[in-house]
């Protein structure tokens, strides 16, 4: 691991941070965007507004805990709405969080290093907006523990088979691996702000930094265990939304039953994370006024990789259609015709122009680093990526094989304001996030600029031994 | 400073401004015999834990977490479904392994992360709120951007004066007293 690092040249590092910072400048500009000494009104205002929108969120659950589903619009055929439309669609988002952090890490992309923190922050977040609507949809929510394998007086135990059981250990163990990835990432930069700061602040902080000394054996510690977790997240941010795509895979339904599904789903997760990572950054780094290390060439890469996966994208939506089509099946054909031109066309066309046209923008480099064109495009791909997921779900359920297995589904007032609430919840989220927390991973631009910038002092006086 | 009475209970903490002035002065203070030594920065710093004669050995628990998640889990899941309470699945083997498979593989990473995480951290003997170089105020900039080489007092070699004039000549900026 060491030598490799070594061996980046250091100006290839160098240019994803602008402003000629220096250690201390760079943790001045980082710190100096958290906790400000006063909370700005901007922050206050949006804080109210999503709090707000928190308080529907509460509302529409404990009306559904006193009501049940039955104040969605779901039904028999159509017994999945936008709970879990809105399910995939989260567990998406979280997806680029862990790419950023993992894969990137692994494959030692030197930009990931200034948005990585910020990304995961999402991923926490999304992943804990998800996690609700299956327990939510259980339909008794309150007995959402009997999914765990824990000795009951039944005497039974969950069905390992199961998709939802199966979605159990998948989120949970997403959640609890992204909380352990970014804390661990985080002690470091939470004893730089206890040590920045005084009093209570410096208490709060310092318990959180558990008194992190930046002794160079923990820091060996430290680094393999990161890495080793990066290692252990790549897996398991494909495995997440391959058994969320189980979900529906391994039913029977027309549309659903696909083995392309796994793969398809990942690359849209990935697809609509990326997206939502930008759609948060680009406000974000000018907000926070931290446009010397989150740079426009930072914007460009993550484009270029949400181009990338929308290929894929693109290449699942021309397969199902294939496959419908080459399964020479009834039920199969007639979803595909709905899809092209029947019932379901005018959403589905929808999705193909706004995930498949808003991709083919960024083959150009000027929108990739332009930042109004990129955020109105991010903007237009989590709609679609979020309809794409409603075609999906309530698509197929509203066509089963028989002619009384045929359904209409609308939303309810309640579906919206959960799927609302939850969208002010993770706003909510961020905005303490970046209140409170370092957005951006100091320990590690640290190792991207010079420790000083104009004072070098001379060599130390010759040594037995000064090479390094 | 030197001329304290109990200047032998005070560690010696050398202060430096880059990554490789403490790497090479961390292998000048070994070189001549000292061991007592520990090494502070504000950024992993490649080879500093290496010269101080430090290896991690983490990857061991990874490796044994996941495999304590995944074995225990797939057994657990043999047991549950076709020996404590055996369901019948469209006439299927009840111990099908393939539909075991989710859980296990979510469990070997879960036992893995968990194992990794808490080793990091039980290995450093963190949290550890206090230690005695948080009492050097310029220790602040230890978690910013300076770096600290310590001469520990227990060391067998350790001499105030001279151990003071050999941090200085590998390049200390500063060498600051640590109260034990």
């Amino acid at each position: 691991m060491s030598a490799a690092r070594d061996d980046l040249p250091r100006d290839d590092d160098a240019r994803w941070v602008r402003g000629g910072h220096d250690m201390g400048s760079v943790t001045d500009l980082v710190a100096g965007a958290v906790a400000p000494a006063r909370t700005r009104k901007s922050w206050l205002l949006m804080l109210l507004v999503t709090f707000a929108g928190v308080g529907v969120l509460f509302v529409s659950v404990l009306w559904l805990f006193s009501e049940y589903v039955g104040i969605w619009g779901i039904e028999i055929p159509v017994a999945w709405g936008i709970a879990i439309a809105s399910f995939v669609w989260w567990i998406g988002i979280g997806h680029a969080g862990t790419l950023i952090s993992a894969v990137l890490l692994l494959a030692k992309q030197p930009w990931r290093r200034s948005i990585n923190r910020f990304a995961e922050a999402m991923t926490l977040f999304a992943v804990a907006c998800a996690g609700l609507y299956p327990i939510l949809h259980l339909g008794r929510p309150e007995h959402f523990y009997w999914l765990v394998p824990y000795p009951s007086t039944y005497g039974a135990w969950p069905q390992f088979g199961s998709p939802l059981v199966w979605d159990l250990f998948a989120i949970s163990t997403y959640l609890t691996v992204s909380l352990l990835f970014w804390y661990l990432g985080l002690i470091p930069d939470l004893a730089t702000m206890r040590d920045r700061a005084t009093g209570l602040k410096a208490k709060v902080y310092g318990v959180f930094a558990l008194g992190w000394r930046g002794d160079a054996r923990h820091w060996a510690r430290h680094q393999r265990g990161y890495l080793m977790l990066g290692g252990l997240a790549t897996p398991l941010v494909v495995s997440v939304h391959t058994v969320v795509s189980f979900d529906f895979a391994v039913a029977q339904l027309p549309g659903w039953h696909m083995t392309m599904f796994p793969p398809y789903f990942v690359a849209g997760a990935i697809y609509s994370g990326f997206a939502m990572v930008l759609t948060l950054v680009i406000p974000a780094r000018r907000w926070l006024r931290l446009t010397d290390v989150i740079t426009d060439d930072h914007l460009d890469a993550a484009a270029k990789l949400m181009l990338a996966s929308g290929l894929i994208v693109a290449y699942g939506y021309a397969s199902e259609i294939f496959f419908g089509w080459y399964s020479g099946d009834p039920s199969e054909l007639s979803l595909v015709h709905s899809h092209l031109a029947g019932h379901s066309a005018p959403l589905f066309w929808t999705v193909v122009t706004l995930n498949v046209g808003s991709a083919m923008f960024l083959w150009s480099r000027r929108v990739r680093r332009s930042v109004v064109p990129l955020f109105v495009l991010t903007l237009l791909i989590n709609v679609g990526m979020w309809l794409e997921r409603y075609l999906i779900v309530i698509g197929s359920l509203e066509h089963g094989f028989l002619p009384s297995t045929k359904g209409e589904y609308t939303a309810t007032f309640w579906d919206w304001s959960t799927f609302l609430g939850t969208l002010a919840f993770f706003g909510f989220l961020m905005l303490l996030f970046v209140r409170f927390v370092p957005a951006v991973a100091m320990a590690e631009l640290r190792e991207m600029v010079p420790p000083r910038r104009a004072l070098r002092p001379p060599p130390p006086p010759a040594g037995p031994e000064v090479t390094p | 400073m030197t001329e304290r009475v109990a200047a032998e209970s005070y560690d010696l903490m050398a202060e430096f401004d880059t990554g490789e002035a403490v790497v090479a002065a961390a292998r000048g203070v070994r070189e001549r015999g000292y061991v007592a030594l520990d090494a502070y920065s504000p950024l992993h710093v490649e080879g500093l834990a290496e010269a101080l004669g430090f290896r991690s050995r983490i990857p061991v628990v990874t490796f044994l977490g996941g495999l304590f998640g995944g074995l225990g889990i797939l057994t657990f899941q043999i047991w549950a479904q076709a020996i404590d309470w055996t369901l019948n699945v469209g006439g299927r083997h009840a111990s099908a392994i393939p539909a075991f498979l989710v859980p296990t593989f979510e469990l070997t990473i879960l036992g893995a992360a968990l194992g990794t995480f808490f080793a990091v951290l039980w290995r450093s003997h963190l949290p550890e709120p206090w230690h005695p170089v948080f009492e050097v105020p310029a220790f602040a900039r230890a978690s910013q951007d300076r770096f600290f080489l310590v001469v520990r007092a227990d060391d067998p070699g350790f001499h105030p004066a001279e151990t003071r004039a050999l941090l200085v000549t590998l390049g200390a900026l500063e060498v600051h007293d640590v109260p034990r």
